[in-house]
């Protein structure tokens, strides 16, 4: 599915990255614990966290990541904002929590398939 | 006239949830005695209440008592913040007491005693020591750093609450002093795995008085103070850090 029919279904907020959602997303990744996130998300993840620090930037282009999911209205640290621009990852916010997020878009991508 | 100066700089108190009455200052200093520690650091979780009743119980004592802090950051990465003065310590209890929500669950996660150097029970904090400030970790940094004090990366070879386990890696604009890890592995390991940008520190992080020197790093300093340590982790001024 692609990303920006989530986008759409979800109704996030597209803070960073716009011209990067037509990309594929495989399936989600749910966690705050960015070591984690590190050894076990795949390629194309569409990540789910709470977690505003700069470093969810760095370990999104490691793995290769679809995008970012920052749930509970978090607002992302100006850092994360900056090097999210930099990058051209897309960062998107939902006034959801992490539980909910990760119900819909479970549903959405398994619907499809 | 340097000297070598054994130090345990992560030591809780019976203020932290997690630690009984036993952390009290005589179990404490009984207990670093015991071990030959010169230098302990007092590090409860997000206060600073038992530091002065420590360093008081210290005073006839030969060892060194750092009033100090083991904060939660907003991304709950646990630093260790320690002070040479106790006026310091407790600007930084403001910053975070004004920044931590929640009241504590005795049931849940235990008591939290503040005591005064005679081991008498003064009252319980109702806050909820154990929990996240809403600080990004680099602002607590620069807090410490502002008061004259010094900030080291808890334990980051555990998974928990670790800057490695929340944060993935050591972000390259944090000014640390230190890092710390626990027994589990030595510096030459850590070194190796995480950094080898910041000096390692070795503490027990202790909960229970055999705890305390169990791990503890060996510096050459003048005096045991935070302002020696800090040269020694710069290496300046022949001070330095002899594990």
């Amino acid at each position: 599915m692609k990303l920006k029919e989530i986008i759409e279904k979800l109704q996030l907020k597209v803070l960073t990255g716009q011209d990067k959602l037509d990309v594929e997303v495989t399936s989600g990744y749910t966690s705050d614990l960015l070591s984690d996130v590190i050894a076990n998300s795949k390629e194309s993840n569409l990540w789910i966290t709470l977690q505003t620090h700069q470093n969810i930037i760095a370990v999104a282009k490691l793995k290769d990541l679809s995008g970012i999911i920052i749930v509970n209205n978090r607002e992302p640290d100006e850092d994360t904002l900056k090097k999210a621009k930099e990058e051209n990852l897309p960062l998107l916010g939902s006034e959801e929590m992490a539980f909910e997020v990760s119900g819909k878009l479970y549903e959405l991508i398994s619907l499809k398939d | 006239m340097l000297r070598p100066f054994k130090a345990d700089l992560h030591i809780h108190t019976c203020l932290s949830p997690c630690t009984e009455l036993d952390m009290s200052p005589k179990g404490i200093l009984k207990a670093a005695k015991k071990k030959e520690i010169d230098i302990i650091g007092i590090c409860d979780h997000n206060s600073s209440e038992n530091s002065l009743a420590i360093m008081n119980a210290a005073k006839k004592m030969n060892i060194n008592v750092f009033p100090g802090m083991e904060v939660t950051s907003q991304e709950e990465v646990h630093v260790l913040a320690l002070f040479d003065e106790i006026e310091n310590a407790l600007k930084l209890q403001e910053h975070v007491y004004d920044k931590l929500p929640g009241e504590n669950d005795e049931e849940a996660f235990g008591k939290q005693v503040i005591v005064n150097e005679k081991e008498e029970v003064l009252g319980f904090n109702n806050k909820l020591l154990i929990g996240a400030t809403t600080i990004p970790l680099e602002k607590i940094i620069k807090i410490i750093h502002s008061l004259d004090g010094i900030a080291i990366a808890s334990h980051i070879d555990r998974e928990s609450f670790s800057i490695i386990g929340q944060l993935g890696f050591i972000p390259d604009n944090l000014e640390l002093d230190a890092l710390e890890i626990s027994p589990a592995i030595t510096p030459e390991e850590a070194k190796k795995r995480y950094s080898k940008d910041y000096p390692i520190t070795c503490s027990s992080d202790a909960h229970y008085p055999d705890d305390i020197g169990k791990s503890f790093t060996s510096f050459l300093l003048k005096d045991g103070t935070v302002a020696e340590i800090k040269k020694a982790l710069k290496n300046e001024d022949g001070r330095k850090l002899i594990h």
